[in-house]
C-alpha cells in the first residue's frame, strides 16, 4: 500500500471509533439529562462554605441531607455568594452552583449508605472542607403506621465515605 | 551580557526568551514540588502554612508555567530558528522583537510579586468578590502585558514567514517548525484579543463600576467562562503545536530518514487550528449547559482526535524501520510522544458527557492536562533544548547525564501523573490544600508525592548539565554535533551582533 492509503485507513478506523463513542455517549446523556416526571425536588444552596438543602414539604437541613432509596430527586441547585460545584462522588452527581442560576441534576439512589457530599469548584479559604453528608436511606412501607423518616441508617452498616465503588 | 541585553539580533533575543523560560521552569517547578510535598499525607504538613498561601502558590504555579515557561521558550526556539529556516538575516522587525521579549519580565514581575490566589482560571464572582487585592489587579494588569508581548511576537513571526522568506524557498519546502510557528502565531492572533477583552471587563467590574460577570447587578458569571474557554483552549494548541513541530524537527534527523508524510504533517496543523475553536465549552459540560450545546461541543472536541492521531502516525511511521539514535534530544521526544498518547486517551473519555461528570474539577483532570504540558510539550521542548544546546552554546553538554536525566522525567512524570487520574477517580476534588484521611487518598497522593520528587531530582539534574556544560563542556564539532551525518543549523548566524 502507498503512503496515503495507509493513512486514509488509519484515519478512517479512529474516526470509525470515535463516532461510536460519540453515538453511546449521546445516547446515555439523552437519558441522564431529562429527569422523570415523579421525581421529588431538593433545592440545593451552595455558599461560603456549606450546603444547605430544602425538600418539597419545606424541611430545611445543613450539611446533611436524607434521601429515600429508590425515590428519583432532581436537586435545583445554585449560590448565594460565588460558584461552588454540588459533588456526591459515588453517585455521579455534579453540578455547578452559579449564582444567578438554578442548574439541576437529578439521581435515583439505590442502595442506602451514607455518602460523602463535597465542593468541586475552587471557591476561596475552605475551599477543601466544603463538605456535607447524605443519607440514604431504606424506603418507608407505604401502609405502615411506621412514620420514622429521620432516622438514619446506623453508621455501624454505612460504607466508608469514599472507597464504596 | 549587556551585549544580549541590549541586542535586537534573533539569536540573542531568543536566548533571552530561553533563559527566562528556564528560570520559570525551576521556579514554577519548585512551587510544585511544595504543593505535592504539603499533600503527601492529610493534615497540615507545615510546608505551605495555611490555604490562602496554598492558593497563591497554587494559581502563581499554573500562571507561571503556562505563560512563563511554554510560551517564552516556543518563542525563543523560534526566535532562534525561524529566521535560519527560511534564510533571512534576522526577523522581520528586529526591534518590536527585543520589545515583545522585554514585556515577558514585566508581566512576569507582576504576576510573581502578586501572588493572586483565584487559580489560573480567575473565575467570576470569585475574582471579582472576594479576591484580594491588588494581588488580583497585579495578575490581570501582568496577563495583560504577556498578552500583548505574544501578539507583538505573533505578528512578527507571521511576517517574517510569509515576507522575508527566501524567493527561492516554496513554502511548502520549508521545515515543519515553520509551519508549526505560522499556525500558532495566527492562532494567537485570532484567540489571545477576546481574553484581553474579558480582562479589561474583569477589571472594571471589580471596580465595582461595570457589572459584565457580577449576578448581583444583573452579569452572568459563565459569559466569563466562554470568553476564558475560547482563548484558553485554542491556547492548549498554541503551546502543543510548536512542541510537535519541534519533534517533526527532530525524529527525521535521529531516525536518519525523510518524514513519512509532509504533507499530512501540513494538513494536521492546519486541521488542529481550526477545529481547537470549536471545542472550548467541553470544559463547561457541569455549568448547567443544555443537551444541545453540550452535544455541539463533544463533536467539536473529538474532532480534534483525528488531526493529533495523525501526528503520533506520521512520527511512529518516520522511525519505523530507521536507523535511530536514542540520543538525549531522541529520547525526549519519544518520551513525548508516549505521555502524549495518555493524555490524548484520558481527553477521549473527558469528552464523553457522561464521563466528564465523573472527571470533571478532580485530579483525573490535573493528571490529564499535566500529562499534555509537562508531558508532550515539556519533553518536546527539552528535547529540542537539548539539540539546540550546542549551536547556541558552541559545546556538548554531557550524554550520559541528560539521558539519567530523561529517565527521571519520563518516570517521575508517569508516577505523579497516572496517579493522579486514579485520584480523580476516588473522588478527590482538584485545588484543595487538605483531603479526607481514608486509605486509597493517603497511598495515592503519597505515590504521585514520590514522583513529583523525582522529576525534581530530574529537573535539578538537567540544570545542573546544562549551566556546567555551557561553561566546562567540550567543545562540539558544529557541522555534526551528534554524530548522526545530518545538516546542523548554521552557527556562524550568531556573530553579527547589532
Amino acid at each position: 500500500m502507498g503512503h496515503a492509503t495507509i493513512e486514509w485507513v488509519y484515519v478512517g478506523v479512529v474516526i470509525a471509533l470515535l463516532i461510536y463513542l460519540g453515538a453511546s455517549a449521546w445516547e446515555v446523556e439523552r437519558f441522564l439529562d431529562h429527569p422523570p416526571k415523579e421525581a421529588k425536588v431538593v433545592k440545593v444552596i451552595g455558599q461560603q462554605w456549606f450546603w444547605t438543602f430544602e425538600h418539597e414539604d419545606g424541611k430545611k437541613e445543613l450539611g446533611e441531607l436524607h434521601l429515600v432509596k429508590g425515590v428519583p430527586y432532581v436537586f435545583e441547585i445554585t449560590s448565594r455568594d460565588v460558584n461552588h460545584s454540588f459533588n456526591i462522588p459515588d453517585l455521579t452527581v455534579l453540578m455547578d452552583a452559579v449564582p444567578g442560576r438554578i442548574n439541576h441534576m437529578w439521581v435515583m439512589p439505590d442502595t442506602a449508605g451514607e455518602y460523602l457530599i463535597q465542593c468541586r469548584e475552587y471557591c476561596g479559604f475552605s475551599h477543601y472542607q466544603m463538605r456535607a453528608k447524605l443519607f440514604v436511606e431504606e424506603s418507608i412501607p407505604v401502609s405502615g403506621e411506621n412514620t420514622a423518616v429521620d432516622v438514619p441508617v446506623s453508621l455501624q452498616e454505612a460504607k466508608p465515605v469514599i472507597a464504596s465503588n | 551580557m549587556w551585549e544580549i541585553l541590549f541586542s535586537t539580533h534573533h539569536t540573542d533575543v531568543g536566548l533571552l526568551y530561553i533563559v527566562l523560560s528556564l528560570v520559570a521552569l525551576m521556579i514554577g517547578g519548585a512551587l510544585a514540588v511544595a504543593i505535592r510535598t504539603e499533600l503527601f499525607l492529610p493534615g497540615s504538613q507545615g510546608i505551605i502554612p495555611d490555604p490562602n498561601t496554598f492558593h497563591r502558590i497554587m494559581t502563581t504555579h499554573g500562571t507561571n508555567m503556562l505563560f512563563l515557561w511554554l510560551l517564552p521558550f516556543a518563542s525563543g526556539v523560534g526566535n532562534y530558528l525561524i529566521p535560519i529556516m527560511i534564510r533571512y538575516k534576522d526577523m522581520a522587525w528586529p526591534k518590536l522583537n527585543a520589545v515583545a521579549f522585554w514585556m515577558t519580565p514585566v508581566g512576569m514581575a507582576l504576576v510573581w510579586l502578586g501572588m493572586a490566589d483565584f487559580t489560573w482560571y480567575a473565575t467570576p464572582p470569585y475574582s471579582i468578590l472576594r479576591a484580594p487585592g491588588p494581588a488580583a489587579e497585579m495578575w490581570i494588569f501582568g496577563i495583560k502585558i504577556l498578552g500583548i508581548g505574544s501578539i507583538l511576537g505573533a505578528i512578527n513571526f507571521i511576517v517574517t514567514i510569509l515576507k522575508m522568506k527566501h524567493p527561492d524557498l516554496p513554502l511548502m519546502k520549508t521545515s515543519l517548525f515553520v509551519w508549526a510557528t505560522l499556525v500558532t502565531s495566527i492562532m494567537i492572533l485570532v484567540a489571545i484579543p477576546t481574553f484581553a477583552a474579558a480582562l479589561i471587563m474583569l477589571f472594571t467590574d471589580r471596580l465595582g463600576v461595570t457589572g459584565f460577570f457580577n449576578p448581583s447587578m444583573g452579569g452572568d458569571p459563565i459569559a466569563y467562562q466562554h470568553l476564558f474557554w475560547f482563548t484558553f483552549h485554542p491556547e492548549v494548541y498554541i503551546f502543543a503545536i510548536p512542541a510537535i513541530g519541534m519533534m517533526y524537527e527532530l525524529i527525521p534527523k535521529f531516525s536518519r530518514k525523510p518524514i513519512f508524510s509532509y504533507q499530512s504533517g501540513v494538513t494536521a496543523f492546519v486541521v488542529l487550528a481550526i477545529v481547537a475553536f470549536s471545542s472550548w465549552a467541553h470544559h463547561m459540560y457541569a455549568t448547567g449547559m443544555n443537551f444541545t450545546e453540550k452535544t455541539v461541543f463533544m463533536v467539536g472536541t473529538l474532532a480534534a482526535v483525528p488531526a493529533s492521531a495523525m501526528h503520533v502516525f506520521n512520527f511512529i511511521a518516520t522511525m519505523w524501520g530507521g536507523r535511530i539514535k536514542f540520543a538525549t534530544p531522541m529520547s525526549f521526544v519519544v518520551g513525548g510522544v508516549v505521555l502524549f498518547f495518555y493524555a490524548g486517551a484520558g481527553g477521549v473519555v473527558n469528552a464523553q458527557m457522561p464521563l466528564d461528570f465523573l472527571t470533571h474539577d478532580s485530579y483525573w483532570v490535573v493528571g490529564h492536562f499535566h500529562l499534555f504540558v509537562m508531558g508532550l510539550i515539556s519533553f518536546g521542548f527539552i528535547g529540542m533544548l537539548h539539540y539546540l544546546f550546542p549551536l547556541i552554546t558552541g559545546r556538548m553538554y554531557s550524554e550520559k547525564a541528560g539521558m539519567i536525566t530523561f529517565w527521571l522525567l519520563f518516570v517521575g512524570v508517569s508516577v505523579i501523573f497516572l496517579t493522579q487520574h486514579v485520584l480523580g477517580l476516588y473522588g478527590q476534588p482538584r485545588r484543595v490544600f487538605d483531603y479526607i484521611p481514608v486509605q486509597p487518598l493517603i497511598v495515592m497522593n503519597q505515590i504521585s508525592t514520590v514522583g513529583a520528587w523525582i522529576a525534581a531530582a530530574g529537573a535539578a539534574l538537567l540544570m545542573g548539565n546544562l549551566i556546567y556544560s555551557a561553561g566546562r563542556g567540550k567543545p562540539a564539532d558544529m557541522n555534526d554535533p551528534f554524530k548522526i551525518g545530518e545538516v546542523y543549523y548554521d552557527h556562524t548566524r550568531k556573530e553579527p551582533h547589532h
